[in-house]
């Protein structure tokens, strides 16, 4: 969504702002949510969720469905009170305020336009009940338009446009009010993957020029990866772990987290050896893999060996040149069982001498497959310890 | 097209069939009741004349057709009684439609609300009294009503009357009767329209800064007018025509034009007056109808 729009938009929020400007002041995070519970009859929603999210922050909330993530989205916007805990937005205690008085909007999953309203009118509603002046509404929704893209189609109603319109209006309609913070619940979900990925794009750098505060719930890891500067993973009510994308994917707090965020190869293991910074933990599908020391300790008990695919290289003959001089290296000879030709990268199933499967995604770097394996092939399978992660299964 | 190729499509067959149906159980008994509209009275059998008659030959036919005339329309509308009885009968029709829309449309709202389960134990709780015959609820009602009814004797009982009061035949008794046999077909189509409505909706409309009573004024409501058109319609229609509530619940010194028709007929014998009046019925009937036809056409094309 190009344009200068950003930098034109006076600072005249509907809601109250004076909580914003204090709390960013006092270096505090703009919304803290302290041991929030949401039950519903025997079932704990949301169980004890802590987190505080900083003023212009994107922030993603991740999870499989049922997880929560939506519950505690729907109590920051109102349409669900917490049981337990508080939601403090600056210094304020909005956990039992109604939605029609939070500084808070919502672009809603299924993007909920009015049907009978114009676009001009839908974007115009929030306006109105904040009892903005004609002329101001009329301009602020020409704004939007503009900010959108969604210039001529002002008199259209919901119903004749498309998806991606549609997407656009909600947005619109949600930033019209310019709240403190936006909440998106699947904003792309509904979007074909093309218009997704571009969609991903222009939300990230809306968010940045207006410096808005995002909070998205996605069940779609890629999506949040991609758009968000910190992850809330959520499992069953709790934050499993909350991490920039990057640690979260490198560095995975469970077993769990590892295999819901991308792809990973995973070794239980049962015994443990130190060597150094090196541990030795023995497993029963890949042999002794040699691994980094953890940063945190680990306990005893069974731990896993986590491998993302991508880390894995292989060969015909072993470890090459460029980590020649690695002396702890991991060897695993196997046979290419099966492949997955993906375009960018293919990925090949390799089954391990020692019993288990290695997943190895490899870069097509070249256009012409002379380098490929194929069926049935003897490979060495290789990865240093730094690549692994030891995991408390 | 022959016979035989509609017959062979089911498809088609079954596109003509609404109007197969719509000629034979409408049009066709429209026209013998037109035809006797303007014919006279007379003692006879059937009680009018003239009488077509196919064996009597093409110039008894003509003759007969020479023979009918719009008096009756003449005197229906030239005498009070017949004007007052539509005057009433559509006052009557209107204040009851509005209230049914007033005690339906909570109800409706709070059925659509309820829990998935429990719309469908409502619903049955609205449907039930149907499975008993609408005569003997109305007579149900003369019970309740009466002067040593049990309406009277609950206010007596809490010294909200000193004496009992005088509920049958007025048109408060009418009007509940009405209303309480009316209700379900306001209901039902409110309800259709609420529960199929997205509660996304109403949550973006208080998520945008509308407090409870916008919420309902901006959204609900005017998203649910096509139910309320419905239910209007489907209780206004009937009641203009109502025969059997007035007449055993309200007082007998001013009539709806039912009754004035079943005057007509059964007891003034004046067949050719009655059809008149039923001919004008429908007349007056079908302006709301095309009234709601233009309104939703207009609602469609601003939709495009």
């Amino acid at each position: 969504m190009a344009g200068t729009m950003a930098d034109e938009l006076p600072n005249t929020h509907v809601a109250t702002k004076a909580a914003d400007g204090d709390a960013v002041a006092a270096g505090r995070p703009l919304l803290r949510i302290e041991s929030v519970v949401k039950t519903f009859g025997t079932f704990r929603a949301v169980d004890g969720v802590s987190l505080d999210i900083k003023a212009g922050e994107f922030f993603a909330l991740l999870g499989p469905s049922g997880c929560g993530k939506t519950t505690l989205l729907r109590m920051l916007a109102g349409f669900e009170a917490p049981d337990e805990g508080r939601i403090l937005l600056g210094d304020k205690d909005i956990a039992q305020a109604l939605p029609h008085e939070r500084p808070i909007n919502m672009m809603f999953q299924n993007y909920a336009l009015f049907p009978h309203l114009s676009v001009r009118d839908n974007i115009a509603f929030g306006l109105k009940r904040a009892g903005m002046a004609r002329v101001d509404i009329a301009t602020r929704v020409s704004e939007m338009v503009a900010l959108v893209k969604l210039e001529g189609l002002e008199k259209r109603k919901p119903d004749q446009l498309s998806g991606g319109q549609r997407q656009r209006v909600a947005l619109a309609r949600a930033l019209a009010r310019r709240p403190q913070l936006l909440l998106l619940d699947e904003p792309l979900a509904a979007l074909d993957k093309k218009l997704r990925e571009s969609t991903q794009g222009e939300l990230m750098e809306l968010q940045r020029r207006l410096g808005m505060t995002f909070i998205v719930v996605t069940h779609d890891q890629e999506e949040a990866m991609t758009m968000a500067d910190r992850i809330g993973v959520m499992k069953s009510g709790k934050l499993a772990q909350v991490a920039s994308p990057r640690e979260l994917y490198e560095a995975p707090r469970s077993r769990w987290i590892a295999e819901f965020v991308g792809d990973v190869n995973l070794f239980d293991g049962e015994s443990k050896l130190r060597d150094g910074h090196r541990l030795v933990i023995g497993t029963r599908d890949a042999g002794a893999l040699v691994v980094a020391e953890p940063r945190e300790p680990i306990g005893a008990g069974k731990l896993a060996v986590a491998i993302r695919p991508e880390k894995v290289k292989l060969s015909r003959r072993g470890p090459v040149s460029e980590a020649g001089h690695e002396t702890a290296i991991n060897r695993l000879d196997g046979v290419i069982a099966d492949i997955c030709y993906l375009g960018g990268t293919t990925t090949y199933k390799v089954k391990l001498d020692t019993g288990g499967t290695l997943q190895a995604s490899v870069a097509n770097s070249a256009r012409l497959d002379v380098d490929a394996y194929s069926l049935n092939q003897h490979v060495v399978a290789w990865f240093t310890p730094d690549d692994c992660m030891v995991l408390q299964s | 097209m022959s016979a035989r190729r509609i017959f062979a499509r089911p498809a088609r067959f079954a596109a003509i069939a609404p109007y197969v149906w719509m000629v034979l159980f409408f049009l066709v008994p429209f026209a013998f009741v037109l035809k006797i509209s303007l014919s006279q009275t007379a003692i006879a059998q059937p009680p009018y004349e003239p009488v077509f008659d196919l064996a009597a030959g093409w110039g008894a036919l003509k003759a007969a057709f020479a023979a009918l005339s719009v008096d009756n329309f003449r005197l229906i509308g030239s005498d009070d009684i017949y004007v007052f009885a539509y005057v009433r009968s559509l006052t009557v029709a209107s204040a009851a439609t509005a209230l049914l829309l007033l005690i339906g449309y909570p109800i409706a709202y709070g059925m659509a609300r309820l829990p998935k389960n429990w719309q469908a134990v409502a619903m049955v709780l609205v449907i039930v009294p149907f499975w008993t015959s609408f005569l003997i609820r109305i007579y149900a009602w003369i019970n309740i009503l009466q002067h040593d009814g049990l309406l009277n004797q609950i206010l007596l009982a809490l010294h909200l009357v000193g004496q009992p009061v005088v509920w049958l035949s007025t048109d408060t008794a009418m009007y509940i009767g009405i209303v309480y046999s009316y209700l379900p077909f306001m209901i039902l189509p409110l309800y259709a329209t609420l529960a199929k409505m997205e509660p996304a909706l109403e949550e973006a409309a208080s998520d945008l800064g509308a407090p409870p009573w916008q919420v309902f004024w901006l959204v609900t409501f005017p998203l649910s007018l096509p139910g309320v058109g419905a239910g209007v319609l489907l209780c206004f229609i009937p009641i203009v025509g109502e025969f059997v509530i007035p007449d055993l619940l309200a007082g007998s010194n001013s009539l709806m034009i039912g009754q004035t028709l079943w005057l007509e007929f059964f007891t003034n014998k004046d067949w050719p007056v009655a059809s008149a009046a039923a001919i004008v019925l429908l007349v007056v009937l079908l302006l709301p109808l095309l009234l709601y036809e233009r309104l939703q056409k207009r609602q469609l094309e601003q939709g495009r």
